[in-house]
């Protein structure tokens, strides 16, 4: 585990969350108040020049986005994204269960920044214990008086609603969170306006990932420095991973960018398990690609992934030994698709069918030339064409299975 | 006007801003392909077949969904764009039950078209179709989900037009479909069967319950004697389905088809509609009189009827105790004509045309038989009416005209125009004055009370007496109203509420396909009948009069109460 580091994760199994007392002898509330001593034009520069883009999966430069919730007047709901869904990735449960309070504070600068009175966070449904714990963190807060009114005796007020769904993976997209937490369904709805002009309840709000909120604590405590040294020119700080599959050392790490993955899976995850050999990895979810050792060297950072047409995603590393068929795998990660897609629009509900259709054939050993060309085909108005992300990533996997690993379907 | 320019394949056009890039490419001389768009509600993007290359955005997006700006270089015929089009056609085709040969909305399926369109010959995906039974329990409507395409038309005629809330999407993914209720069937509901849902849907999912077969069985019965009704709104409706324009006028032509058909007698539920003022003005004249429950508020559409007895029950007392026009035929056909004509009852079987859904359900209430016999056998929507004439191979746009038979043929101007929104009120207002103020009304028409705009109010002068009126239509505005008089703030005399919008003219039995503009067209037409009548008020019809004098004595007298009137009670989920 040599090459994880331990800044943003440091308190991870390093404090007791039942009070706030660890967290603040750890230098916690350190940031918030080094914030209420700036303007909150000052704060949004400090994390546009940060470089921070969305950890959530959509990669989309936080700075960017707060700087268009500060120009909205009224003031926004602050919105944090926990329904953390995607398979393999469970990186935002360790902040939520080991870190809540980091969490809450970069909410809490994040409405002093764009200007906000109430907060929401939008925990899945199946991190009950997490949820519990973060309530508790929400009520300690209070007491301590870093949440409610006139925060550390300034003029700052703000307060965190905890909401949780039903389940479904559609609500960690950012228009279906907000339809469910209104008390809707959970299916995407159109924009026509930016979230940070009408979200919530139609109302200005600003949404991060949960691990977002975190780095932009860190950005303003004394660990900033260090957060900032690491990383790439273009990928600036740390990326917390999850890294699971046939390795030796499954678990949460939070690495620098621009590390290889193979030094992750090797040096982090102490190689795959069992001294087998790697077959292949998917990056990001299960909307995620598949990478073949040939690409193990790839540096870990959205340039380079972008390079090859992949994003990062959430954070997800799961590793698949030389035991498992690619074949096969397509059919799980497709029959995931199929059972979240929401069914609103065509492509995702009837591509994702198709697809599994073409997955199993493919797995049976009867697909035809044809067969891998209508995967194109399909994937390509999914792509192109879904109403929101999940449809258009949905048929990543398969493509990069295709690509890499089309001649052992021969 | 803020304008926009920019490029639709190469052609430069400036347009309004916030023009979607489907109105644009429209007014470009371009149909984009739609399924989930339609003009009279929000916008959906569910389908996603409207998808168009934005080529300065670098990107593929949904024409009725993307508003356009300034430079914008849109192209919506390139090899990808149709391949992206025909291939979402295709996922849905897959899914899709493609029985068209024995689909009810074969000629007038929005999905079949698109697939000539595209020339779809075959195509390669798997093809898995949903299994869910059919339902057509409600003898009024049929649910087909197998056939649904998950446009969510429905939903919104039903959640947001109509404000009933029975339909709605359940389950996700390819488990999503539409569900009534939970998971029922439209009669265990309170459904209010206007069929608005069935006039939006653009495929066969939800469609009337076809009862042509019924009329044909009855036509070929010798013992029976079998007339017809027709209400107002079908003679502006129907041409449509032989290819006419929208809104144009066969009256003459409809007469023609029946008789063709072979009723015994065509007759006019325009009729009974001057009937309906005649009872309904003199209720409403003893309620102001005698301290009556006000503001009463009519009754002659059935699915608004539905509405105030399933969510309403409170405020049934409103409501006028006439029965529609429809039943009113049907209760004087099998009694006083049945008499005149010398024709046991029994034999007589009625027939209606109805611009509506809901009408089959009236008809089949249990209690509108108070002359021992049905008021109304079979209620047939303008649609079936032209699988009636189709079906019989007649020649209906090259037909002569024809002219209804008497003693249930005679009409007036008020009448016709029960088939628009506000003209119910009109008819009364122009029968009411004269008899209070027994002076003859200078300006027949009150432009008040007319056009599409959800809640109209007048207030008109009686002889000194303001009375104030209000109409609604849409079930979305009857429900303000409602609102409006549990919380006392509706201060009127007398209120018009029809179930759809626009009236019958947009009734959920009219021709689909249909939106505001068609309507208004439809209503147009019967203001232009109305001019041109002769008789334009309700007490002027001769054989209405003839009816009073030779078998009913006065209105709202004993033997109308018997026959013509009504009463209503809660309905409650089965």
């Amino acid at each position: 585990m040599g090459k994880s580091l331990s800044i943003l994760t440091k308190n991870f199994k390093n404090i007791n969350v039942d009070t706030i007392d660890d967290y603040l002898s750890a230098g916690g509330y350190d940031g918030l108040k080094k914030v209420l001593s700036l303007t909150p034009a000052e704060v949004i520069e400090v994390v546009k020049a940060s470089g921070l883009r969305g950890r959530g999966g959509a990669a989309f430069p936080t700075g960017k986005k707060w700087e268009q919730a500060a120009r909205v007047k009224e003031d926004s709901y602050i919105l944090c994204n926990a329904d953390e869904g995607e398979p393999g990735t469970f990186k935002d449960r360790y902040f939520l269960e080991y870190d809540p309070y980091r969490i809450i504070e970069g909410m809490t600068i994040a409405a002093y920044a764009v200007g906000g009175r109430e907060g929401y966070i939008y925990i899945r449904e199946e991190y009950g214990r997490q949820k519990e714990i973060f309530l508790k963190a929400i009520e300690a807060g209070k007491a301590a008086g870093f949440l409610g009114d006139n925060i550390l005796g300034t003029d700052l007020s703000f307060d965190i609603k905890v909401v949780s769904g039903a389940g479904a993976f559609i609500c960690g997209e950012t228009t279906a969170l907000i339809q469910s937490i209104e008390g809707g369904s959970g299916r995407p709805r159109i924009k026509f306006q930016r979230t940070a002009v009408s979200g919530l309840f139609n109302r200005p709000t600003l949404a991060n990932n949960v691990e977002s909120y975190c780095v932009v604590t860190t950005l303003f405590n004394n660990d900033a420095e260090e957060y900032l040294s690491h990383g790439t020119e273009k990928s600036k700080g740390t990326k917390v991973i999850s890294l699971c599959g046939n390795v030796e050392n499954p678990g949460v790490y939070e690495v620098p960018f621009g590390i290889t993955l193979r030094e992750i899976i090797y040096d982090i995850g102490g190689g795959i398990k069992d001294g087998r050999d790697f077959k292949f990895a998917q990056i990001g979810g299960a909307s995620g690609p598949l990478i073949p050792k040939s690409m193990l060297d790839i540096p870990y950072s959205y340039e380079d992934f972008g390079k090859e047409g992949y994003s990062l995603g959430s954070g997800a590393v799961l590793v698949a030994d030389d035991t498992n068929s690619v074949a096969d795998f397509m059919v799980t990660v497709q029959e995931f698709f199929v059972h979240e897609s929401c069914g609103k629009c065509t492509p995702c509900r009837e591509g994702n069918r198709q697809l599994l259709k073409l997955a199993h054939k493919i797995a049976d050993k009867k697909a035809t030339v044809e067969d891998f060309l209508t995967v194109k085909r399909i994937a390509n108005v999914m792509d192109k064409c879904s109403f929101c992300g999940l449809g258009t990533a949905a048929p990543t996997a398969m493509v990069t299975a295709i690509q890499h690993f089309y001649d052992m379907y021969n | 006007m803020k304008t926009c320019t920019l490029t639709i394949n190469n052609k430069k056009i400036t347009v309004e801003a916030g023009t979607t890039l489907l109105e644009a490419a429209k007014s470009a001389g371009y149909f984009i392909p739609t399924l989930c768009n339609h003009p009279d509600q929000e916008i959906k993007a569910n389908c996603r077949i409207c998808v168009v290359e934005d080529k300065s955005a670098g990107k593929f997006v949904a024409s009725c969904s993307t508003k356009v700006y300034d430079g914008a270089e849109i192209h919506t015929n390139t090899k990808e764009v149709r391949e992206l089009q025909r291939g979402i056609l295709e996922l849905i085709l897959a899914n899709h039950p493609n029985d068209c040969l024995n689909c009810i909305r074969n000629e007038s399926c929005e999905l079949r078209k698109l697939c000539e369109r595209f020339h779809v010959r075959n195509y390669n995906l798997n093809h898995e179709t949903d299994i869910y039974p059919i339902d057509n329990t409600s003898g009024v409507l049929v649910r087909d989900r197998n056939k649904c395409i998950k446009c969510m038309r429905c939903v919104e005629a039903c959640q947001e037009t109509q404000m009933v809330g029975i339909l709605s999407p359940s389950y996700r993914s390819v488990n999503t479909n539409i569900s009534a209720g939970f998971g029922e069937n439209y009669d265990e509901t309170l459904c209010t069967f206007c069929g608005q849902c069935s006039a939006v849907c653009p495929v066969g999912a939800i469609y009337e319950y076809d009862e042509t077969e019924k009329v044909w069985e009855a036509l070929h019965d010798p013992k029976k004697h079998v007339i017809v009704q027709t209400a107002p709104a079908v003679r502006v409706g129907l041409g449509e389905e032989f290819g006419m324009p929208r809104g144009s006028k066969v009256t003459g032509k409809m007469v023609s088809a029946l008789k063709m058909l072979g009723f015994d007698k065509v007759f006019d539920t325009d009729f009974a509609a001057d009937l309906t003022i005649m009872e309904e003005g003199y209720e409403l004249l003893s309620r102001i009189k005698n301290g009556g429950t006000l503001p009463m508020i009519t009754s002659c559409s059935p699915g608004w009827i539905n509405y105030i007895e399933g969510f309403y029950p409170e405020l049934l007392d409103h409501l006028s105790t006439c029965k529609s026009p429809q039943q009113m035929f049907g209760a004087v056909a099998k009694t006083y004509y049945a008499k005149k004509a010398g024709i046991d009852p029994a034999d007589i079987f009625t027939v209606s045309v109805m611009p509506c859904t809901a009408k089959k359900f009236e008809c089949k209430r249990p209690e509108m038989n108070s002359s021992g016999y049905r008021d109304v056998d079979v209620a047939l929507t303008t649609r079936e009416l032209a699988r009636l004439i189709k079906n019989a191979g007649i020649d209906f746009t090259n037909l002569e005209d024809e002219d209804f038979d008497s003693i249930m043929g005679s009409s007036t101007g008020a009448a016709v125009i029960f088939g628009a929104t506000g003209g119910v009120m009109e008819a009364a207002l122009r029968t009411v004055y004269e008899v209070v103020t027994g002076k003859t009304l200078e300006k027949i028409e009150f432009d008040e009370v007319r056009g599409l705009e959800g809640i109209k109010e007048a207030t008109i002068d009686l002889d000194g007496t303001p009375v104030k009126v209000a109409v609604a239509h849409g079930l979305a505005n009857a429900n303000k109203v409602m609102e409006m008089i549990k919380n006392g703030e509706a201060d009127y005399t007398f209120i018009e509420i029809m179930s759809c919008t626009g009236g019958c003219a947009g009734g959920g039995g009219q021709p689909v396909g249909a939106n505001k503009s068609i309507k208004a067209r439809r209503i147009d037409t019967i203001y232009n009948i109305d001019k041109e009548m002769p008789i334009r008020k309700s007490h002027d019809n001769p054989e209405v009069q003839q009816l009073y004098e030779e078998f009913l004595g006065e209105p709202n007298g004993h033997l109308s109460h018997k026959l013509l009137h009504t009463h209503y009670h809660q309905r409650r989920k089965k």
